[in-house]
Parts: C-alpha cells; sequence; structure tokens
C-alpha cells in the first residue's frame, strides 16, 4: 500500500489505541470496501515481516470483526483464522467480485425472492450495468445476442423457479450454437432442497441435457471456485452454456473473499494444439483435389478466423461454401464465395457438394438441414473435418481425415503449407451454376429479396439478427455479410422469439453499430414485451417485420407437402372465419395487432411499408432515429415461398427451384 | 452388436450419476448394467458400465461421455483382459424336498452358495461374470417356473494383472 490515505492514518492510530473498539469501529465504518480489503491484505504483509506487535494485529482484528455483528449492515467483517486475517464476505459480495474479476459489464438480470441478496451486493454497483429486461425468454436471449455479437460471456441472473424455467429455452439456444453464457440461477435455501418449497425447481436436472455444465453450489467454500470454473467452462474449448445454482443460505453465508485467478479442471481438457500429421494428410488430399471445396460452418465465426479463412481460400483458390451458421466466414461478395449449403441452399453450392471430389469441412456439425439424403451426401468426395468437438466427427457423416482442432489454429497451420490450385475448370463449372441458378424470387414489387437488399445497401457497419422461419432463411439467403456486418440466427434450436431480444443485447453490446433485426410477423410477437427493454435503455433497435399474416415456413410446407391444409398456421385467423381456409384473400380479417399502434405505444417509431419504393426510405429514416427504436412493417405477399428447397428425403441436389405459379 | 464394457472415472459429487444415466437416456443409447462406487480417492468414483452397441454407436459414446466435464478419465474395457464379477440373489419359493435337493445339485455345478433356508425357501448367492449369472437364471427360471425372485447387482470390472483372457 503506497498511498497514505486520511482514513488509513485514523485506521492506524486506532491500531494503536487497540481497547477503543467502538472508536475503531465507527472508524471502519466510514472506510470504503476496496480500501478496507486492501489495507487487510496490508496488515497481512506487515504481520507476517513482523512490523506489526501480535497483540495489535489481534485487537484489530477483533475490532473489524466485531463491528458487522454491532452494525448489521456493515458489508464485510473480517476474522481472526488463526495466524492471518482474512476479509469476510457475504456469497452475494464474493459474487459480484467475481463478476468484477471475470470482466463481467452487461448483466442481464431479473430479480426474484431467491435472488435478492445478489440484486443488494449489485446495489449501486457502478462498473456492473444491471439490464433488467422484461422476460427472462427475452433476457437470456439478449445475453446470448450480446456474447456473439461481442465474443464474450454473456452472463444472465434470475431467480429460482419460474425465473429459471423461463430460461430454458434460451438455454438450449445458446447452446446449440456455441455461445458462451454463464447463467446463475436463484435458488432455495439448500435446507429446503428437495422441499418443493415455494419457487423450487431442480435447474441443473431440467438443464442437463441443454447445457455444457450445470452444478447447484451447495457449500459457501466451494463458490469462488466453481464460478471461475463456470466462466472457464463456459468460453473455452467448444463454448456452450453452465448453468450455476445459488441457494439462498450460500448467498447470505460469509466466507474468504479470494477469487482464483486461474484454474484447472480435471475432466475438462480443451483442446488446444493442432495435430500435424493429420494436418499433413488433409493438406495433401487437398492438393491432390480436382475439385474441391470449403465447406465452413459456425466454428469459423466462433473462432473469429474470418480473415485467416479469406486468406486460405484466396491462396488456395479453392471455392467456399458455408452453412447458415458459417456465412460471413469470408465476406459473401468474395469471388470465391458460392453460397449456402442445405435444403433451402443455392443450387450451385448444393451442386458442388454433390460433384466434388474433396471436401474440405471446418467446424460443421453436418447436421440433418444440410446434408439431406445422407446416403447421398458429398458421394464421390473425400472429406476432411476439422471441429473443436470430437464429438461431431464422423457423427453423421463418415469422414477420412478427422482433425480435432480450434478453427483459428488449423486454419493458420493450413495457411503455412497452402498452395495454390490448378482448377480453373472445376471453379468455371460452379460459376456456371451459380450464373444459370441464381437464388432470386424473379419478381419485382415488395419482396423479401428487395427488403433485405435494400438492407445491405443502406447499413455497412451493423449486427443483423434474425427470427426463425421464412425471414431468417430469405436472410441467410440474400444478406451480404463482410468484415464489418455480422449475422445473428438461431440455427442449431430454430428458436422462434430470438431475434429480437438478441439484437437488444448485440446493441448493449455494440453500441456504435447498426443492429436490425428482420422478425416475421409470429416470432416478433413471442417477444414482443422487450419493446420496453429498448425504450428504456434507449437502444435505436431497428425492427423489420416481414409480415404476411402466416407462420410461413409451416405455411409453405402445409402448401407443398400437405395439400394446402392451412392448419393452425394463419395469424389473421378469427373465431367467425370459416373453417379450412387455405385461400388468403381481401377480405380477410384485420391483422392483431397493429403492430405500427404497438409500437407507438411503447414509445418507439413505427413505419408500415406497402410499397417497393417506400424501402429505403423507411429504412434511412430508421438509421436517423438515434433515439428510439423504430419498428417497420413490410406488408409482404401472403404466400410468397422460400426458394429453393429440397424436399424432405431428397438428395442435396435434387431440388425445387421455383414455386409453381399456381400457388402464387 | 457387440457387447462392450467402459470403466469410467467420474468426480464424486451430487448430480453426476444422474448426468451419465441420462446421457445414455438423452441420446438412446443403450445400457446394460452401470454400477457407481467411490474409489481410493473419496473425490473421485468409479463406474462400470456395460453395453451393447455397433462400433459407430460405441465409439459415440465414449466421445460423448468423455466430453461431459464430470468425466474424469474413460478406459474401454471391451478388448482387454479384465476380471469382472456381478452379484445375484435368487430366492426360490414353495421348495419341495426334491427341489431342494435340486438346487443343492445345482450349487455345487454352479459354484452358488446357498446362504439362507427354511424347509420350503432356498436363498443362493453367485458372484461370477454376468453371462453365467445369466446361464444360471435361465435354468433356474425353467425348472422353477414362477417360483424365483432375482436380484442381481450390475458389473463390476477391473483390470487383469496378468491372466490374458477373461
Amino acid at each position: 500500500m503506497d498511498r497514505m490515505t486520511p482514513d488509513f492514518v485514523n485506521l492506524s492510530i486506532a491500531l494503536r489505541a487497540p481497547q477503543l473498539y467502538e472508536e475503531t469501529a465507527s472508524l471502519i465504518m466510514k472506510v470504503p470496501q476496496a480500501f478496507l480489503s486492501s489495507f487487510t491484505e496490508y496488515l497481512n504483509k506487515m504481520y507476517e515481516m513482523g512490523k506489526i506487535p501480535e497483540a495489535d494485529f489481534d485487537a484489530l482484528a477483533i475490532a473489524l470483526w466485531v463491528v458487522p455483528k454491532k452494525i448489521g449492515s456493515m458489508k464485510a467483517s473480517t476474522r481472526i483464522r488463526k495466524e492471518k486475517l482474512y476479509m469476510e464476505i457475504t456469497g452475494a459480495e464474493l459474487f459480484v467480485k467475481a463478476l468484477k474479476e471475470e470482466d463481467v459489464t452487461t448483466l442481464f438480470a431479473y430479480p426474484g425472492g431467491q435472488a435478492i441478496d445478489l440484486f443488494n451486493a449489485l446495489y449501486g454497483e457502478k462498473d456492473i450495468d444491471v439490464i433488467l429486461p422484461r422476460h427472462e425468454q427475452g433476457l437470456v436471449h439478449a445475453a446470448d445476442g450480446y456474447a456473439r455479437s461481442t465474443g464474450k460471456v454473456g452472463v444472465c441472473l434470475v431467480t429460482s423457479g419460474p425465473g429459471a424455467t423461463n430460461l430454458v429455452t434460451g438455454i438450449a439456444t445458446a447452446n446449440y450454437d456455441s455461445a458462451p453464457l454463464v447463467c446463475f440461477t436463484g435458488q432455495v435455501p439448500t435446507n429446503l432442497i428437495g422441499n418443493d418449497a415455494f419457487q423450487e425447481v431442480d435447474i441443473v436436472g431440467i438443464t442437463r441435457s441443454i447445457s455444457k455444465y450445470a452444478v447447484t453450489i451447495r457449500k459457501r467454500e466451494d463458490l469462488a471456485e466453481t464460478i471461475k470454473k463456470a466462466f472457464y467452462i463456459a468460453k473455452t474449448g467448444k463454448p456452450g452454456v453452465v448453468v450455476v445454482d445459488l441457494p439462498k443460505d450460500v448467498q447470505r453465508a460469509y466466507g474468504s473473499d479470494v477469487y482464483p485467478k486461474e484454474i484447472t479442471v480435471r475432466g475438462y481438457k480443451p483442446n488446444t494444439s493442432v495435430h500435424t500429421g493429420q494436418l499433413n494428410k488433409a493438406m495433401d488430399i487437398l492438393n491432390q483435389a480436382k475439385k474441391p471445396v470449403f465447406l465452413i460452418g459456425g466454428g469459423v465465426n466462433i473462432a473469429h478466423a474470418n480473415k485467416e479463412m479469406t486468406q486460405l481460400a484466396e491462396l488456395t483458390g479453392v471455392p467456399v461454401i458455408t452453412t447458415i451458421m458459417g456465412k460471413g466466414a469470408i465476406p459473401t461478395t468474395n469471388r470465391l464465395y458460392v453460397g449456402n449449403i442445405g435444403i433451402h441452399g443455392s443450387y450451385a453450392a448444393n451442386s458442388a457438394i454433390s460433384n466434388c471430389d474433396v471436401l474440405f469441412s471446418i467446424g460443421t456439425r453436418f447436421n440433418d438441414r444440410i446434408t439431406g439424403k445422407i446416403e447421398e451426401f458429398a458421394a464421390n468426395a473425400k472429406i476432411v473435418h476439422i471441429d473443436i468437438d470430437a464429438a461431431s466427427i464422423s457423427r453423421n457423416i463418415v469422414v477420412d481425415v478427422p482433425i480435432v482442432a480450434d478453427a483459428k489454429k488449423a486454419i493458420c497451420a493450413l495457411l503455412e503449407k497452402a498452395k495454390p490450385l490448378h482448377i480453373s475448370e472445376w471453379t468455371n463449372e460452379i460459376n456456371r451454376w451459380k450464373m444459370e441458378y441464381p437464388i432470386d424470387m424473379g419478381k419485382v414489387g415488395l419482396t423479401p429479396q428487395m427488403i433485405i437488399q435494400s438492407i445491405n445497401e443502406v447499413f455497412k457497419d451493423a449486427i443483423i439478427t434474425t427470427d426463425v422461419g421464412q425471414n431468417q432463411l430469405w436472410t441467410t439467403q440474400f444478406l451480404d455479410i463482410d468484415e464489418n456486418k455480422q449475422m445473428l440466427t438461431s440455427g442449431g434450436l430454430g428458436t422462434m422469439g430470438y431475434g429480437f431480444p438478441a439484437a437488444i443485447g448485440a446493441k448493449f453490446g455494440n453500441p456504435n453499430k447498426d443492429v436490425i433485426v428482420i422478425s416475421g410477423d409470429g416470432g416478433m410477437q413471442m417477444n414482443i414485451q422487450e419493446m420496453a427493454t429498448a425504450i428504456v435503455y434507449e437502444l435505436p433497435v431497428i425492427i423489420c417485420i416481414l409480415n404476411n399474416g402466416y407462420l410461413g415456413n409451416v405455411r409453405q410446407w402445409q402448401e407443398m407437402f400437405y395439400d394446402r391444409r392451412y392448419s393452425s398456421t394463419c395469424m389473421r385467423y378469427r373465431r367467425s372465419c370459416e373453417t379450412g381456409c387455405n385461400t388468403p384473400d381481401h377480405c380477410c380479417p384485420e391483422y392483431t395487432p397493429d403492430f405500427i399502434a404497438l409500437a407507438e405505444s411503447y414509445g418507439a417509431k413505427g413505419i408500415r411499408v406497402a410499397k417497393e419504393e417506400d424501402i429505403k426510405t423507411a429504412l434511412i429514416s430508421a438509421k436517423q432515429n438515434t433515439k428510439t427504436p423504430t419498428l417497420i412493417e413490410f406488408i409482404i405477399d401472403r404466400e410468397i415461398n422460400v426458394m429453393p428447397i429440397v424436399p424432405p428425403g431428397n438428395s442435396l441436389n435434387d431440388m425445387i427451384l421455383e414455386s409453381e405459379e399456381s400457388t402464387k | 452388436m457387440k457387447k462392450r464394457w467402459i470403466c469410467l472415472f467420474v468426480e464424486n459429487e451430487i448430480g453426476v450419476l444422474a448426468s451419465i444415466s441420462g446421457l445414455f437416456s438423452a441420446k438412446s443409447y443403450n445400457l446394460d448394467s452401470l454400477t457407481v462406487g467411490i474409489t481410493e480417492d473419496s473425490t473421485i468414483s468409479r463406474m462400470t458400465i456395460s453395453l451393447t452397441s455397433d462400433d459407430k454407436t460405441f465409439e459415440q459414446i465414449k466421445k460423448q461421455l468423455s466430453r461431459s466435464v464430470e468425466v474424469i478419465k474413460l478406459v474401454d474395457y471391451t478388448d482387454t483382459p479384465i476380471h469382472m464379477k456381478e452379484v445375484l440373489f435368487v430366492k426360490v419359493n414353495n421348495c419341495s424336498d426334491e427341489d431342494i435337493t435340486e438346487l443343492f445339485r445345482i450349487s455345487k455345478v454352479f459354484e452358488v452358495t446357498i446362504i439362507d433356508y427354511d424347509g420350503t425357501t432356498v436363498l443362493l448367492e453367485c458372484t461370477q461374470t454376468e453371462n453365467r449369472n445369466n446361464d444360471l437364471i435361465a435354468l433356474l427360471k425353467r425348472k422353477f417356473v414362477n417360483r424365483i425372485e432375482i436380484v442381481r447387482g450390475g458389473s463390476v470390472a477391473v483390470e487383469a494383472v496378468s491372466i490374458s483372457e477373461r
């Protein structure tokens, strides 16, 4: 301790008159917590060096310890532990300390009975921005959007019971897409666990299969280490969600204030190296290829290896195909970018996968949405698969060269060995497919294509989140992404209601970027209560609702594969409608809610766009509104479909390219 | 499909058994038996898991188990020399004198101990491999239809020291 502050001087005086406990106590009351903490450390050091007589040391320790007993609300106490002074703080105070040590600056939190001590410890905390969303599901999606857009761990704090269960969908969403989250849940005191106490649920049991790790802290002395472990597990290896359940008695119990700097977990050793032998083998296969492609998944985006991936593609000249989660791995405007693979991928991408002789994949798990009929997936190709998760390799697709590694490390290692390939015949063929069968709605007017292309033009430095369904698929088809843009979408779990709260979280993490959510009228209503959050925290997110009055993706399937039986998909349905309606027309009842009036009732700006020529004006005026959110409702064609599509059970290159005109 | 054996070292914590067994049910993996007990290190429990699966699924199971934070080490015992035993109790009710004689005969052949007896009910204890216990059960079921009560414990296994076969 170098600085001599008046408080320190006073304390030192008190130290020499240890009999005056009361006086010492009143002095301690005036000393800030942080100062007291370092003062204790200083005392320990001095004592160890023999500079403080033992009697004085003990006396001061007693004084520090007596104070909180008398005053009750004192923030901390100390206690003699044989030879050393330890600061004793409550579990809740340690929780706050831990957050600060983990560099948590934004906390998404909703209070409740069993979390009230944690909120008490957070009260007045200047280093942590405590955000109160309007529903725990919105809360966890916001933390997810924050995490994905900043690369930091998203942190949630909710109460026990319903607070915890409301997180469940968001936990599964984040974990499925490898977004790092630590979710703290309040819990009833340990002596009540299992008693069916008020607001008690076994959240660890509930989330075990949808999280990376879940744990109830049963002892105050385990608190620091477990929180450290939670952050470590959430952000390393394949990132994921860690649930930490905090019983109320643990929050209130006094204990050590030490928070560890480092931790090792004996059952958890994330892979940190790249196997050189396997990498050489992979490179040999690539170098001998006549028709190679890169298939890039979300792993490359999560590892922030976009720049390196672009270099690798450009150095080798190998065309790049992405999954939905991998989109943006290289700029979509790059000449080597072919498009998305999958059941709504581009014809060129799917054909390239079906015809390639080497499929070099990085950071994808070959989910059923990208493989189509699995027997015919890349049937003639040798497959290289790099993934951080050993369990993702050779699960759905048997691969020839498996490499367990972090995408960035692997790509950097590949860059050292890569050389240009002479494959112009192959790239020409792919380019021909791209030219002949582009993804194009082939229509003018207020189409999703026009809307998303306008977003491409108006916003250059932006984060775009999507909801789930047609709005998501169109976005993945038409959105341009480069190094200044990012797309956040619920790819694995496909959670409707994700887009808007995720945009709110992204805006918290990136206040200087434009944040746009592209949603449908269905998904928007799943977390619409977060309008209030966007208003009260003055977040000018731009909400684009593509309103077709249907749960459009399911309706499309009903149209194409279920004889137009529009079962429970019409959002304009009223009880007075005749049953079995499958033909929307101008007589349909009014849409509920009136999104514009709704936006205005919250204090947001609302714009309704019904004509193509108004798209850009609306987007520009939304961009200029930096005070409040802007909601733009685009009234689109009711039965517009996402094309092309691989019908269920078909192989990837067996696509339906265009909607039948009769159904339009 | 093949019979597999796994030895799993896990953290001795609340919820770990649920987490491991939950993995099997969540992923629809077949599980024949699972036993767990504390080891010489009180922070570690050791599980012996037996299951039947094809090669591809088994690889997945091993990877999925290894990736659990609570799992410290996984050893595949499928093709290594091990000693394994399963405790089995069989209670045979309503025995005639002939039945009892027969049971005593069976006990000799199968190396079964008769540990309790009251004139009409006989309690057998058998600590053998899972397969041998299966054989014994099959025999008893045939001979004493609807009169037997079976309690079996699941297998425990340990690497062999110098034997080369099971």
